[in-house]
C-alpha cells in the first residue's frame, strides 16, 4: 500500500520575492589587487543604482597567499535592504574572475564555476607556487588540466593573458581585468560606471583607464575563446644543406648521413659543441654517434625509430658541453649578452646599465681549468691545495661593465683553446666514456633499458654541492642496471627511478623506488 | 605608519548627522565609537581589525576635536588594563583585538575588569578570527564571556545592526556596571556596505576632569573581602539589569511569521547565511521575508530565559544554530527549556557540523534536515538546490585536485627575512638540524617550503620561552625565533628575561622589519621612521643588553647571508653559556617599497640621478636545478620552460617584480651556487661623467667583443 501524504501548500511562497542577487567572486593572490578590484565593483554597482555589497577574508593571506574576494548586487529597491550573503555558495555564482591560471583552477575545485550560470574570465598566465618551482626536476602544474575542467564547468569562459596586457599598458592586472569584466557584458552596468568607478577610487587612473580600455577591447564584441598559450616548444630545426663555411658544411654532410629522425637532434648538438669549443670537437661528437647508430643498427634501432641514437645525440652534448669556468665566463663577455639584459631588465636607451655577477670560485674550480698534469700535481699535495684554496674560495662580485674585470673574464674565456688538455676535461670526457660503455653494453640485451641509461645523465646539473647531488643520483639511478638487464620492463624502472630522483633535493624518493627495484626483482 | 594610508576613510568619520557612510564594517564601528562618546580607544591590531587601529592613528585631528585619548598599546593585555579608568569614572572606553589569540593575552585584565565592574561603559571589540581566512587556532571568545561573565554582543552582519550594537553596548556596560564584548567575524568586519551616520558627540566627562579629581573605593578592588561581594553582584545584581536591560531595548530580534510549528535560533552573525540558505530551500526571500520563525541572538550572553521560553513554546522543534565548538548556547539553552519544562525537541549540532564555519552552504544542509525531520510540509515541491555536486563528480574537474599547487601566504617579494632563513638553511646542512621553536609573525612562513624550519609555536613573543625545557647538557643547542613585534609585545620580559634568568643555553634569533609587519605595518618602539605620536627608534639590542644578556651579535643587514650564517654558527658553536642572542634587522621590504617608490618616482621626473637594481638570470648558464629556489622561495625568482632542447627542466627567471633585494646573488654566493644570476643597476638621468665613463667603458668592450665574434666559428 502506497501512502500519500499531503503537503499542505502554504502560502509562503507566493509571498516571497524571487529575486537573486548578482554574485562575483573574485580569486587572487595576495598583492595583486583584488581588493581594488572589488572595490571598483561595488562602486561601479552603486553608480549604476544597485545595492552592493563586498567581503574578503585576506588577514595573512594577503602576503602572497590565495585570497577569495566575494560581492553580491541586487538593484535597489526603494525602503528595503537586501540580506545578502558574505560568502558564496558552490553552484550559485555568477561571474568567477580569476587573477592567475590556476586560481581558476582553485575555483572550480571549490565548486563556484557551474555550467548553469557561471562565467569564467581568468588570467591565462601563470604564477608558480613554491611547491612547483622547488623541485629538482620540471614540476609546474599542467594548464591543459584546468583547460579541460573549464570546458566542462563554465558556461563561458573568457581567458588571456590579463597581465601581460596590464604590464604592456603601464598598470595593474585588476585593471585588466576589470576591464575584461566590462567588456564581458556579464554585468548589466554601462562601461561609463565602470570608468567612473576607476576614477573615483583616485590612485593612479590614467594607467588604470588605459589598461582597463585595454581588457575591455579585447573582450567586447569578441567571443572568440584564446588558446590559452602553452609551453614553448623545443627549437629543434631540420639541418640545412649547407651554410658556406667548409668546416660547417663538412659536419652537416654527415649529419645529413645520419637516419632522419636523428638529424635533428644531432644538428642541435654540433650547433651547441661548435659553440662551445670547435667543428673539430663536435666533429668528434659526430664520430662517437656514428659508432652509436651502428651499434643501434645492430640491436635493431632501425624499427624503433633509432630511439637510441636519437636519445645519444642530446645526452652526449650535454655531457660534452660540460659547464666550466671558461664557458661562464665565454657567455657573461658575449656581445649579444648585453642587448639581451636591457631588453630583459626593461632599461631606456637613455639609461645606463651597471652589472655585477655572483661568482664563487673554488680551487676545485682552478685546479680544473690547468693542465692536467699541473692540476693532478696541486691535487696531490692537500696542504697546497688547502692554502690555494683559501685565497681562492671566496664570493667575488665581478663587474662585466668595468674594463678591469671584463678583462678578467674575457681572458678566461681564451683558455678555451687549451679546455681539451685540462684536469676538467680529462675528467668529464672519463666519466662519460665510461656512462656511454654501460649504455652500449647493454643495448644488445635491453633496448629499453639502454636508451634510459642515456637518459639518466639528465641528473646531471648545477654548479659545486648541487652538481655533487647530481652526480650521486645519477651514480644511484645506475647501481640498479645489473637488477634490470634482464628485465623486459627495465627500461620503465629506470625511467622511473629518474622521475624520483628529480622530485626532490635530498633523493628521498629516489631511495624509496631503488627499494621497490630491489625488492621487486632481487631474489635474496 | 602603517602599510595603508586611510586618509580617505579619517574623512567618512567626520560624517555629521543623515549623512550616509559607506565602507568597511570595521571602519564603522570606528565612526560608531566616536558617535556614543567614547573617551579613549586602545587596542593591539592584528587581522581582522587592525584598520580599526590605523584608521585612528591617522584621524589625529578628529580625535583631538572630539577630546578622544588613542593609544596603540603594547599588547591587549595593556589595551584591557587601560579600561580600567571607566571602573571609577563615568567615561566610556573601548579596545580592540583579534580574538581568541588577544583575548587570551587579555584575560588577566579583564578577570580583574569585570570582577570589580565598571562605572563608565566599557567595550572589548573582538574580531573572531574564525573560519575561512583565519590565521589562528580555532576557539571561541563566548567562553571568556561565561568564565568572567561579560556580556557578548553578536550582532547581524550589516552595518547598521553593528553600528547599534555599539551604542547599545555601552548602555548595557553602564546599565549593569559590566564590561561588554562586541564580536564580529572576519567576514562582517571586511563586509562594504553603508548606515546613516549621526554626529560625533565629545565625551561629557573628561579623562581630563577624572584624573584631576581623583577618587577610589576600596570595594572596586580584586582582594578579600571584596571579592567576594563581587562575585555576590555578579549574580545579584549586574546580572538582574542586564537581563532587564536587554529585554527592555529589545536587542535580540524576531523575524518571520508569529507562529509555526519549528524555529530557528541563531547568533546574529549567522542571520545572512542562514537566509540565504532559507532562501535556496524556497523558504526566504532576499530582501528578508522568511517563512518560518527566527529568533536572532544579538546578545549571545546572557541568553533571556523567558524570551526563548516564550520563542519555543508551543513549537515542535526549534533548531540552535551555533558556530563554533563546544555548543555553549546550544547547552544552556536545553537547561532552559528543562528548567522551564517546555517540551519543545531542540535540534543543534545533532544535525549541523560540530565544527568548521558555518557556511549558506553548510547550513542548508543542516537545515534542511532539520525541517525534513520536523516539518517537512514546509519544504514543498522542494526547489532544487544550488549545488556543484554533478561539477565536483566530473574526472576532469576531480583531476585538478593533483594540479592545482598550494598556495600558502609566504613572504613577499625581497622580504628580508628569506636570508635569514637561507642562512639558517646553509647552518643546517652544515652542522644538522636543530629543534627550532617558531614564533608568530610574518617569520612563521619558515616552516612552509621552501625553507621547512620550526617545529613549535606557542604565542607572541614566546619563541624563546617555548624552547626553554631544552635547557640541557646535549651536543646541539636549540634556536628560538622571535620577531620585534612578539619582542616588544611580551617576548623581551617573558622570554629573554627568562633566559637570562635561567641560564638558557639557547639561540635566540630576533627578526627585526622595523614594524608590527604581520599586522598592517604599525609601528613599534624599535621602529626606524620618526613618528611625532609615538617614542620609536628604542634599540633591541640595548633593551636586550639592559635585561642582561651577555652575547648579543646584530647583524644589521639580513641580506648578507654569508654574515648571518656564521653569526649563526658562531651561537650554535661557541663554548659561552647562556643566551645567545641575535638581532637581525632589515626593513619589511613591502613597508620599504610603499616609502620609497614615490620618492624614487619623484626623483627620476626631476632629473636626479638615480639608480634602480634588479636581479636576472643568464638563462644559458642556469642549468635548471632549482637550488637557488630552495634557497629562497622569492615569488619574483621563478621558473620558465625554454626552447633549448637539450634542456629537459624549466630554467630559473625572474620577473619584473625583483625589487633589487640582493638575496639571490647573496645566497648564491655563499651556497656557492651556479654564477648565473647578475645584477643590473639601471642609471636613471646618468650624469655627464657617467656617460663619458660608459663610452670610454662600451668603446674598449665592444673592441674586444668583435675581436672574438670575427674569429668565432658558428652556425647562426
Amino acid at each position: 500500500m502506497t501512502v500519500h501524504q499531503s503537503f499542505p501548500a502554504t502560502d509562503t511562497p507566493s509571498r516571497l520575492s524571487t529575486d537573486k542577487p548578482l554574485s562575483v567572486a573574485i580569486l587572487a593572490m595576495g598583492g595583486q589587487g583584488g581588493g581594488v578590484l572589488a572595490d571598483w565593483i561595488v562602486a561601479a554597482a552603486e553608480g549604476a543604482g544597485w545595492m552592493a555589497q563586498s567581503t574578503s577574508v585576506p588577514g595573512v593571506a594577503q602576503r602572497t597567499g590565495a585570497t577569495i574576494y566575494y560581492i553580491e548586487m541586487l538593484p535597489e529597491r526603494e525602503g528595503t535592504a537586501p540580506i545578502l550573503s558574505l560568502m558564496p555558495t558552490p553552484g550559485d555564482v555568477d561571474v568567477v574572475l580569476a587573477a592567475e591560471f590556476m586560481e581558476a583552477g582553485r575555483s572550480m575545485l571549490r565548486g563556484l564555476v557551474t555550467p548553469d550560470r557561471t562565467t569564467l574570465l581568468t588570467s591565462s598566465h601563470r604564477s608558480y607556487a613554491v611547491g612547483e618551482k622547488e623541485v629538482p626536476g620540471d614540476g609546474i602544474g599542467d594548464p591543459d588540466s584546468v583547460v579541460e575542467a573549464a570546458g566542462i564547468a563554465a558556461r563561458r569562459i573568457v581567458a588571456f593573458d590579463m597581465q601581460a596586457l596590464a604590464e604592456k599598458n603601464g598598470s595593474v592586472i585588476s585593471a585588466t581585468m576589470f576591464g575584461a569584466l566590462a567588456g564581458s557584458g556579464v554585468l548589466p552596468f554601462a562601461r561609463e560606471h565602470f570608468e567612473a568607478a576607476i576614477r573615483a577610487g583616485g590612485k593612479g587612473v590614467e594607467p588604470s583607464l588605459r589598461a582597463f580600455a585595454a581588457g575591455f577591447d579585447k573582450v567586447a564584441g569578441n567571443d572568440r575563446q584564446e588558446i590559452v598559450p602553452k609551453a614553448p616548444g623545443k627549437d629543434l630545426p631540420e639541418p640545412p644543406a649547407a651554410v658556406g663555411v667548409p668546416a660547417l658544411d663538412a659536419l652537416l654532410a654527415r649529419i645529413a648521413a645520419l637516419p632522419e629522425s636523428v638529424r635533428p637532434m644531432a644538428y642541435a648538438g654540433a650547433r651547441r659543441l661548435v659553440d662551445y669549443q670547435d667543428p673539430a670537437y663536435a666533429g668528434e661528437y659526430l664520430s662517437t654517434l656514428e659508432a652509436l647508430r651502428a651499434e643501434d643498427e645492430r640491436a635493431g634501432g632501425a624499427a624503433k625509430d633509432w630511439r637510441f641514437t636519437q636519445t645519444a645525440a642530446k645526452y652526449l652534448t650535454v655531457a660534452m658541453a660540460y659547464d666550466d669556468v671558461v664557458r661562464v665566463a665565454d657567455l657573461k663577455t658575449r656581445s649579444a649578452r648585453l642587448p639581451r639584459i636591457r631588453r630583459e631588465v626593461g632599461a631606456k636607451d637613455d639609461q645606463l646599465l651597471g652589472l655585477t655577477e655572483y661568482m664563487h670560485p673554488r680551487m676545485e674550480e682552478v685546479a680544473g681549468t690547468l693542465p692536467a698534469w699541473a692540476g693532478h700535481a696541486i691535487e696531490s699535495r692537500p696542504k697546497l691545495f688547502a692554502a690555494l684554496d683559501r685565497i681562492v674560495n671566496r664570493g667575488r662580485r665581478v663587474r662585466t661593465d668595468r674594463i678591469h674585470w671584463f678583462l678578467a673574464l674575457y681572458a678566461v674565456a681564451g683558455l678555451k683553446r687549451f679546455r681539451r688538455g685540462s684536469l676538467r676535461h680529462e675528467r668529464e670526457t672519463e666519466h662519460w666514456t665510461r656512462w656511454l660503455a654501460l649504455a652500449r653494453d647493454t643495448l644488445p640485451v635491453n633496448y629499453d633499458l639502454a636508451v634510459a641509461i642515456l637518459s639518466a645523465r639528465r641528473l646531471v646539473k648545477g654548479y659545486s654541492d648541487t652538481h655533487a647531488r647530481g652526480n650521486s643520483k645519477f651514480d644511484r639511478v645506475l647501481t640498479a642496471v645489473p637488477t634490470l638487464r634482464p628485465q623486459a620492463e627495465g627500461g620503465a624502472w629506470m625511467e622511473r627511478l629518474i622521475k624520483a630522483a628529480l622530485l626532490d633535493e635530498e633523493g628521498k624518493a629516489l631511495d624509496g623506488a631503488l627499494l621497490t627495484v630491489a625488492s621487486a626483482f632481487d631474489p635474496t | 605608519m602603517a602599510e595603508r594610508s586611510f586618509v580617505r576613510e579619517v574623512e567618512e568619520l567626520k560624517l555629521g548627522e543623515g549623512e550616509i557612510f559607506r565602507g568597511e564594517g570595521i571602519l564603522a564601528i570606528t565612526k560608531a565609537l566616536l558617535q556614543s562618546g567614547v573617551s579613549y580607544v586602545g587596542g593591539y591590531q592584528g587581522s581582522p581589525i587592525s584598520h580599526l587601529m590605523d584608521v585612528l592613528a591617522d584621524a589625529r585631528g578628529v580625535m583631538d576635536e572630539l577630546g578622544v585619548h588613542f593609544e596603540s598599546s603594547a599588547s591587549e593585555a595593556a589595551a584591557a588594563a587601560m579600561l580600567s579608568a571607566s571602573v571609577m569614572y563615568p567615561v566610556r572606553g573601548a579596545v580592540t583585538w583579534k580574538s581568541t589569540a588577544g583575548t587570551n593575552v587579555a584575560s588577566d585584565a579583564l578577570s580583574n575588569l569585570s570582577s570589580g565592574g565598571v562605572t563608565g561603559g566599557a567595550l572589548v571589540i573582538v574580531g573572531e578570527d574564525y573560519g575561512e581566512g583565519s590565521s589562528i587556532m580555532q576557539e571561541r571568545t563566548h567562553a571568556f564571556a561565561m568564565k568572567s561573565q561579560m556580556w557578548l554582543l553578536t550582532p547581524r552582519p550589516n552595518l547598521p545592526s553593528i553600528v547599534e550594537a555599539v551604542e547599545a553596548g555601552f548602555e548595557l556596560s553602564e546599565a549593569s556596571n559590566t564590561p561588554v564584548i562586541l564580536q564580529v567575524g572576519i567576514r562582517s568586519c571586511h563586509v562594504h556596505g553603508q548606515f546613516v551616520a549621526k554626529d560625533n558627540r565629545r565625551p561629557a566627562f573628561t579623562l581630563k576632569e577624572a584624573v584631576e579629581n581623583p577618587r577610589r573605593d576600596v570595594n572596586r578592588i580584586v582582594l578579600p573581602p571584596a571579592a567576594y561581594v563581587h562575585e555576590k553582584e555578579k549574580l545579584e545584581s549586574r546580572w538582574p539589569k542586564a537581563i532587564d536591560f536587554v529585554a527592555r531595548r529589545k536587542l535580540n530580534e524576531r523575524f518571520g511569521p508569529d507562529e509555526g510549528r519549528v524555529g530557528l535560533i541563531l547568533q546574529g552573525g549567522l542571520y545572512n547565511g542562514v537566509m540565504r540558505a532559507l532562501q535556496h530551500l524556497g523558504l526566504a526571500d532576499v530582501y528578508g521575508a522568511c517563512a518560518l520563525p527566527l529568533f536572532v541572538l544579538n546578545v549571545s550572553y546572557p541568553l533571556i530565559d523567558d524570551e526563548l521560553v516564550a520563542f519555543c513554546a508551543g513549537k515542535d522543534a526549534v533548531l540552535m544554530i551555533e558556530e563554533g565548538q563546544p555548543e555553549y548556547i546550544e547547552q544552556a539553552l536545553s537547561l532552559i527549556l528543562r528548567r522551564h519544562d517546555v517540551a519543545t525537541k531542540l535540534a543543534g549540532k545533532d544535525v549541523l557540523p560540530r565544527g568548521g564555519e558555518y557556511t549558506s552552504q553548510v547550513l542548508g544542509k543542516g537545515i534542511g534536515a532539520f525541517i525534513d525531520a520536523h516539518a517537512p510540509e514546509l519544504l514543498g515541491n522542494r526547489p532544487p538546490v544550488p549545488s556543484a555536486d554533478a561539477v565536483l563528480a566530473a574526472p576532469e574537474v576531480k583531476a585538478l585536485a593533483g594540479v592545482v599547487p598550494a598556495r600558502p601566504a609566504g613572504f613577499c617579494v625581497g622580504c628580508p627575512e628569506r636570508p635569514i632563513f637561507a642562512a639558517m638553511k646553509l647552518v643546517e646542512k652544515e652542522l644538522g638540524p636543530h629543534h627550532v621553536s617558531a614564533d608568530i609573525g610574518c617569520h612563521l612562513f619558515s616552516i612552509l617550503p621552501p625553507f621547512n624550519i620550526g617545529a613549535t609555536t606557542m604565542g607572541y613573543g614566546l619563541g624563546p620561552a617555548s624552547a626553554s625545557a631544552f635547557n640541557v647538557e646535549a651536543d646541539k643547542r636549540p634556536i628560538s625565533i622571535m620577531g620585534d613585534g612578539g619582542f616588544w609585545h611580551n617576548g623581551l620580559n617573558t622570554s629573554v628575561g627568562n633566559a637570562v634568568f635561567n641560564k638558557q643555553d639557547g639561540v635566540i634569533m630576533v627578526v627585526d622589519n622595523y614594524y608590527a609587519a604581520a599586522t598592517g605595518g604599525q609601528d613599534i618602539l624599535s621602529s626606524r621612521a620618526e613618528n611625532p605620536e609615538r617614542s620609536t627608534n628604542n634599540s633591541i639590542v640595548a633593551a636586550v643588553k639592559g635585561i642582561g644578556a651577555k652575547w648579543v651579535r646584530h647583524v644589521d643587514r639580513t641580506y648578507s647571508v654569508a654574515k648571518m650564517r656564521d653569526t649563526l654558527k658562531e651561537a650554535l658553536t661557541t663554548p659561552e653559556k647562556g643566551p645567545k642572542v641575535i638581532v637581525a634587522s632589515s626593513e619589511c621590504m613591502l613597508n620599504k617599497q610603499r616609502r620609497v617608490k614615490p620618492i624614487f618616482a619623484k626623483a627620476v621626473k626631476n632629473g636626479e640621478r638615480v639608480v634602480k637594481e634588479r636581479f636576472g638570470v643568464d638563462e644559458d648558464v642556469c642549468t635548471g636545478d632549482h637550488a637557488c629556489i630552495r634557497l629562497s622561495g622569492c615569488p619574483s625568482l621563478s621558473v620558465k620552460h625554454t626552447a633549448d632542447p637539450l634542456k629537459d627542466d624549466p630554467v630559473a627567471a625572474i620577473d619584473n617584480g625583483c625589487v633589487g633585494c640582493g638575496n639571490c646573488g647573496e645566497v648564491s654566493e655563499a651556497a656557492i651556487l651556479c654564477p648565473s644570476f647578475y645584477k643590473a643597476d639601471i642609471v636613471f638621468n646618468p650624469t655627464k661623467a657617467d656617460r663619458w665613463l660608459a663610452r670610454a667603458r662600451t668603446r674598449v668592450i665592444g673592441f674586444l667583443q668583435r675581436r672574438r665574434d670575427a674569429r668565432r666559428v658558428s652556425f647562426a
